[in-house]
């Protein structure tokens, strides 16, 4: 059973604020969804997982230094710029 | 619209006249296949009419999903978050749509994120269906299925999670088609769930579907999946191929009566059988639970500070981040970063994010086991005719809906949607399934069969 609280816990672990009303909407599609996800309890075989499918491991490169974006084009998108420096909001309060 | 009938078109009245003429079409439209027309591409027609346009695309219009980053030209994923977004770069493909002299018309509307089956999660509206304005065009790549069929563009990219090329392949009534996992460049491909989605092809026939893949396909150093292979179209039609039909893919009497009538066309030629995938009835969950969790992490990047929607005043970091994706992102983008969070979360990490892993493990194996058995395998692409618009609106059924598609993004093997035969005036379509990188031996069939239906329709 997921509960209220279960919802807001989740938000947070997302960054997303959910606005009062919103809760219960949620809550009911993710109790759907998780108990059709319990699904998977029936699988019983144990196998190694694949994290992708590809035969890759360690794709490596060599250290060659490339032309990057411009400063400028990298900053073009943010509306929060100083000194030709992104400006975030206060990490620590 | 094939790139024949296009390049005839062209020789009579000039790319410039030709391109404009597409131009207006897509404004008129009431599909609303596009989020931002390419004004500038009128400037290519006109160089291409110089002759100073060259390549194996030169002057044939192509439409790029909104997902996939080009330089200047805005670049939404469908989302609210990303409403002013314009890339300072190209991605790979359309580096190489580019080189090979392509018109990029405009890029195509899309579920939120590539989020959805309909591309009603779109936040610029949901892509109506050209053969029934009342119906849904598929999704997620609900644009460039529609524009294809529409003649809004003659060729389109689109990308493919769990069938968000196939799907609106199907409903359109075009062909699509799913490379393997790593055959194309993700670079410049606004991520959703990097271990399922490749970027893919859809055209008017297999032909100028294969053409299009040689384009985009091929080694890129940048996106380190990329298996550093190239494509080259070689179709080479055989008789005799065992088939075989995926017994846990079904559909509704519609979609089956559709699928039936093609495998009786087949089986004249080709040894066809049924084959299980036992572990399918689990493929679904898995998949959820994966795409879930990498958009979880994906997603994380949509902070306010590098580039879309942002917040006016800069509060405490908490505050600030929680507020920008609040007001950024649509209620399936939330659902599935919020059930990706909660999957991926001390204590459930093994009973959903690890156990999907192992069920992902399962469906390879199964993939494999077929593949040994059979040349080809195909199965219904979609359970049912293209969706009333607002007629899956619980997400779980939505979800449901991709029962046929999901299992070949676990397993990244390639796979094609093919129209078939319509139904109630609707288009069906058959997923052809082939080996790891055997792309060729399923366009070949998918031509072969494409001609087979044209004869009896």
């Amino acid at each position: 059973m997921i509960t209220r609280e279960d919802v807001i816990h989740i938000s947070r672990l997302a960054k997303v604020e959910l606005k009062e009303e919103e809760i219960e909407k949620f809550r009911k599609g993710f109790q759907d969804i998780l108990e059709y996800f319990n699904i998977l309890d029936e699988v019983e075989e144990d196998v190694e997982p694949t994290f992708q499918v590809l035969p890759l491991k360690n794709v490596f490169r060599e250290d060659i230094p490339k032309k990057s974006l411009e400063r400028e084009k990298v900053l073009m998108n943010a509306k929060h710029v100083e000194e030709g420096y992104f400006k975030g909001p206060r990490v620590v309060d | 619209m094939l790139i024949s009938e296009w390049r005839k078109k062209v020789e009579d009245e000039g790319a410039k006249n030709a391109v404009a003429e597409v131009l207006d079409k897509i404004k008129q439209s009431r599909l609303n296949a596009f989020i931002t027309i390419n004004e500038k591409c009128i400037e290519d027609a006109r160089r291409f009419d110089k002759g100073e346009l060259k390549g194996r695309l030169a002057g044939v219009p192509v439409a790029v999903k909104d997902c996939i980053t080009t330089e200047g030209i805005l670049t939404t994923c469908g989302s609210k978050i990303l409403h002013d977004y314009i890339p300072p770069f190209d991605a790979h493909v359309v580096e190489r749509l580019k080189a090979e002299g392509a018109i990029i018309v405009g890029k195509t509307n899309m579920d939120e994120f590539a989020m959805g089956t309909t591309t009603e999660t779109s936040y610029y509206g949901v892509v109506r269906n050209p053969y029934d304005l009342d119906r849904v065009a598929g999704g997620s790549s609900g644009g460039s299925g529609a524009c294809v069929a529409a003649d809004e563009s003659v060729l389109s990219l689109g990308t493919d999670t769990g069938g968000s090329i196939r799907c609106p392949a199907s409903f359109c009534g075009v062909v699509g088609l799913k490379p393997t996992y790593g055959l194309v460049s993700r670079y410049g491909l606004i991520p959703y769930a990097n271990s399922l989605e490749q970027i893919g092809p859809f055209a008017s026939n297999v032909d100028d579907l294969g053409l299009l893949l040689e384009v985009i396909a091929g080694p890129d150093a940048r996106d380190s999946t990329n298996a550093g292979k190239e494509f080259r179209y070689e179709p080479k039609e055989r008789e005799g191929l065992r088939i075989g039909v995926i017994k846990e893919m079904g559909g509704n009497d519609n979609v089956m009566n559709s699928f039936d009538q093609a495998v009786e066309l087949i089986k004249a030629k080709h040894k066809v059988a049924e084959v299980s995938m036992p572990s399918f009835k689990y493929a679904l969950a898995a998949y959820y639970i994966i795409a879930m969790s990498e958009a979880s992490s994906n997603l994380a990047r949509y902070d306010g500070v590098r580039y879309g929607l942002s917040a006016e005043k800069l509060s405490s970091w908490n505050e600030f981040f929680s507020k920008v994706r609040a007001d950024g992102f649509g209620d399936e983008v939330k659902r599935r970063i919020m059930l990706g969070s909660y999957a991926l979360s001390a204590g459930y990490y093994g009973k959903y994010y690890l156990k999907a892993l192992k069920v992902r493990t399962l469906v390879i194996r199964d993939f494999k086991k077929a593949l040994n058995d059979f040349d080809l395998l195909i199965a219904p692409t979609m359970p049912a005719l293209p969706f009333k618009i607002g007629e899956l609106a619980d997400p779980l059924t939505m979800y449901k809906a991709d029962v046929n598609t999901v299992p070949i993004n676990l397993a990244g093997v390639p796979s094609l949607s093919l129209p078939i035969f319509a139904k109630k005036g609707l288009p069906v379509g058959m997923q052809i399934i082939g080996n790891y990188f055997e792309e060729n031996s399923i366009l070949s069939f998918a031509r072969w069969l494409e001609r087979e239906i044209a004869e009896v329709s």
